[in-house]
């Protein structure tokens, strides 16, 4: 047969896994302009999730109890341990912090009036807080972060509870960058910047440099606020036994472990997909770290990162925690990369679905921008109305699988509810493999 | 004059006295205060408080509208976050002192250590001795004003706070340049130094401010 044969069989072009098309694509764009991806959001990449995990049910070992008909109650109390008014929400399921500045006002407010109406807080972030933040929200937790843009002891005593932030979890480790077309008039006020530059957020506390000091540090909050409101020490995912451990230490009321799927508004992609472990992996190793204190229950750990459904709500509690936080499924939930919009995504060279150029300002669902155009597109009543709804979704879910367990609280869920469809999600979670009593690194068979 | 002994009657009873303190009873001194953290803290009213001796670390922390004198030395993070009024340090203080702070004035009668008005925020800051390295790092609005020397990394990634270093600068930080001292400048460099009660002369300042070539990011920064 000859060579140039065009009737013989080919081989098909293959893509190397290495090489991956959107490897190439990177590789050509960083060669175009010399400066390393940023972005918003958490990571992308499939790591061992939530997913990885079933849930056993009851059928004759366990007593299920009946849908919709018996009670399962999904309460929490946060901050039991030192504050005078610890927080009780009517669901274990917070908004996390995201600042005026990273957001619109009106996605801020429609955070506010979705949480409340669910009966849960929200939470500030770099930047301050806002006039209309504190006023939709029924709980405002708010955020002492490194940067303390727009940080005010005022402010401070309106607070219900007082996150002080080590780290999140798209960058354990690292300080934000908001670019200058997010620097409103009104932003760089908060922020004592000029308008226009691109703001630094600073990746360490100024003013204390490790676990003795936060210990002091908490203190003096403490002493500000009357003792109060519940201190919280939120965490990047990296170390969480130690860290967990220190948080204690220090005297925080509630830890907040943010996994790698954690967003931020804006960051370097190369930190975002190679710094920090999965939310998965982080949860009972926080416990353990809690139990071995005898704190477990007394601090309360709230778990954020790549929290979507009911399922995610139900295993995150499973394994220990008191609580989850989501950011980036509350901002989908009031419109973020709504299809609607697609048009307009494709123009910026993205779709719906997988924007994440938060820190250019030009979202057009007029969440993450200062644009007052683009800002106006978001109607607050309406999203938030969406915000509670889907916080009503998750927390229904949440409870008809705890009822097929056997549980009357989705506190009682426990990891003996759970197996694993993978090793790796089996090592991570401490539960076995399914179809056997084996938990890697534990024995069993 | 109110007088409070820290050691007899806690810490928490000396800030919710004073954070709760009104009409008349403005005058307050704290004795036996033998370094505790978090002294008068969180104050929103127009006291006048003396703490008699040395102090821990964020004493008249997140300070607004009261004057604090220390008869003594502070720890780290005097005066941080403070939003108005005066803090008057008769000693050293230890670092971060007047860290973030929003306004106001803090008065270091003696040396400051490291890191004096990091991420300032508006706050002036008068240090009759000298400071330590990464002094008003990231400053972005108030003034530093240091009549002894200056450590390493003066104004590391300033922004736009404004400093005044009477002796040597060790090095400057990132962005930071000195900056010609005009009429306006000594005219507030004076201001300062008499609110400050130091008897120093503005001619032998020099000024450091930011050369905003970091204003915007730009890879050719990057190092």
């Amino acid at each position: 047969m000859a060579k140039d044969d065009k009737t013989a069989p080919q081989t098909l072009p293959r893509y190397s896994n290495t090489f991956t098309p959107d490897v190439n694509a990177e590789i050509r764009r960083a060669a175009a302009t010399g400066i390393y991806d940023i972005r918003g959001g958490g990571a992308k990449r499939k790591v061992p999730h939530f997913d990885d995990l079933v849930f056993l049910g009851a059928s004759m070992s366990r007593y299920p109890l009946e849908g919709y008909r018996e009670r399962c109650d999904t309460n929490v109390v946060l901050g039991s341990r030192y504050a005078k008014n610890p927080i009780e929400l009517k669901i274990p399921i917070t908004i996390a912090g995201m600042s005026f500045g990273a957001l619109s006002a009106q996605a801020k407010e429609a955070l506010g009036r979705g949480a409340s109406m669910a009966g849960t807080s929200t939470t500030t972030g770099d930047g301050g807080m806002t006039p209309e933040e504190r006023g939709q929200s029924k709980t405002l937790v708010y955020q002492y972060l490194p940067s303390r843009y727009g940080m005010n002891p005022n402010d401070l005593r309106k607070a219900d509870a007082i996150e002080v932030v080590v780290g999140q979890g798209a960058k354990p480790g690292g300080g934000g960058m908001l670019l200058g077309q997010k620097i409103s008039d009104r932003v760089a006020e908060m922020r004592t910047l000029p308008k226009g530059i691109d703001q630094r957020s600073a990746c360490r506390h100024p003013d204390w440099t490790g676990p003795d000091d936060l210990e002091i540090k908490i203190l003096e909050l403490r002493e500000i606020t009357g003792w109060e409101k519940p201190i919280y020490v939120k965490v990047g995912a990296a170390r969480p036994f130690f860290d967990t451990t220190l948080a204690v230490k220090a005297g925080a009321d509630v830890v907040v472990i943010d996994g790698m799927q954690g967003g931020t508004a804006a960051t370097q992609d190369v930190f975002i997909e190679h710094v920090g472990i999965p939310t998965l992996a982080c949860i009972r190793e926080a416990v353990a770290a809690l139990q071995e204190l005898g704190m477990h229950r007394k601090v309360q750990l709230i778990v954020s990162g790549g929290i979507r459904t009911g399922a995610d709500v139900a295993k995150a509690l499973a394994l220990g925690a008191d609580a989850v936080s989501i950011g980036t499924a509350a901002m989908v939930a009031i419109g973020d990369n709504d299809p609607k919009w697609e048009t307009e995504y494709n123009a910026l060279g993205s779709t719906a679905g997988a924007y994440d150029d938060w820190h250019e300002g030009r979202d057009p669902a007029g969440i993450s921008t200062q644009d007052p155009e683009l800002s106006k597109r978001l109607d607050p009543v309406e999203a938030g109305r969406r915000l509670n709804n889907y916080l009503k979704v998750l927390t229904l879910e949440a409870q008809t699988l705890a009822r097929a367990c056997g549980k009357n609280h989705v506190h009682n869920l426990e990891p003996e509810d759970l197996q694993a469809l993978t090793v790796e999600a089996a090592a991570m979670a401490r539960v076995p493999l399914a179809g056997t009593s084996w938990i890697p690194g534990q024995g069993g068979m | 004059m109110q007088i409070y002994d820290l050691e007899a009657d806690g810490l928490r009873g000396l800030n919710a006295a004073l954070q709760g303190a009104s009409g008349n009873e403005t005058g307050w001194e704290v004795v036996n205060p033998r370094g505790s953290h978090a002294i008068a803290v969180g104050l929103d009213a127009p006291l006048d408080v003396t703490v008699t001796g040395s102090t821990g670390y964020y004493c008249a922390g997140m300070n607004s509208q009261a004057t604090v004198r220390v008869a003594g030395n502070v720890g780290p993070g005097v005066a941080e976050n403070m939003m108005s009024g005066t803090v008057i340090v008769d000693g050293d203080a230890s670092q971060y002192a007047g860290a973030t702070g929003h306004g106001g004035l803090l008065v270091i009668k003696g040396n400051a250590s490291s890191r004096c008005g990091i991420s300032m925020k508006g706050i002036d800051i008068v240090v009759g001795g000298n400071v330590g390295h990464m002094s008003a790092f990231m400053g972005q609005a108030g003034h530093l004003v240091v009549c002894g020397d200056a450590g390493d990394a003066l104004g590391d990634s300033i922004y736009e706070a404004k400093l005044f270093v009477r002796g040597s600068v060790k090095s400057l930080g990132a962005d930071c340049i000195e900056k010609e001292m005009r009429p306006e400048h000594v005219e507030k460099l004076t201001e300062l130094l008499e609110q400050a009660g130091i008897d120093a002369n503005p001619s032998e300042f020099k000024r450091y401010g930011s050369a905003r070539k970091l204003y915007n990011f730009d890879i050719d920064n990057a190092y």
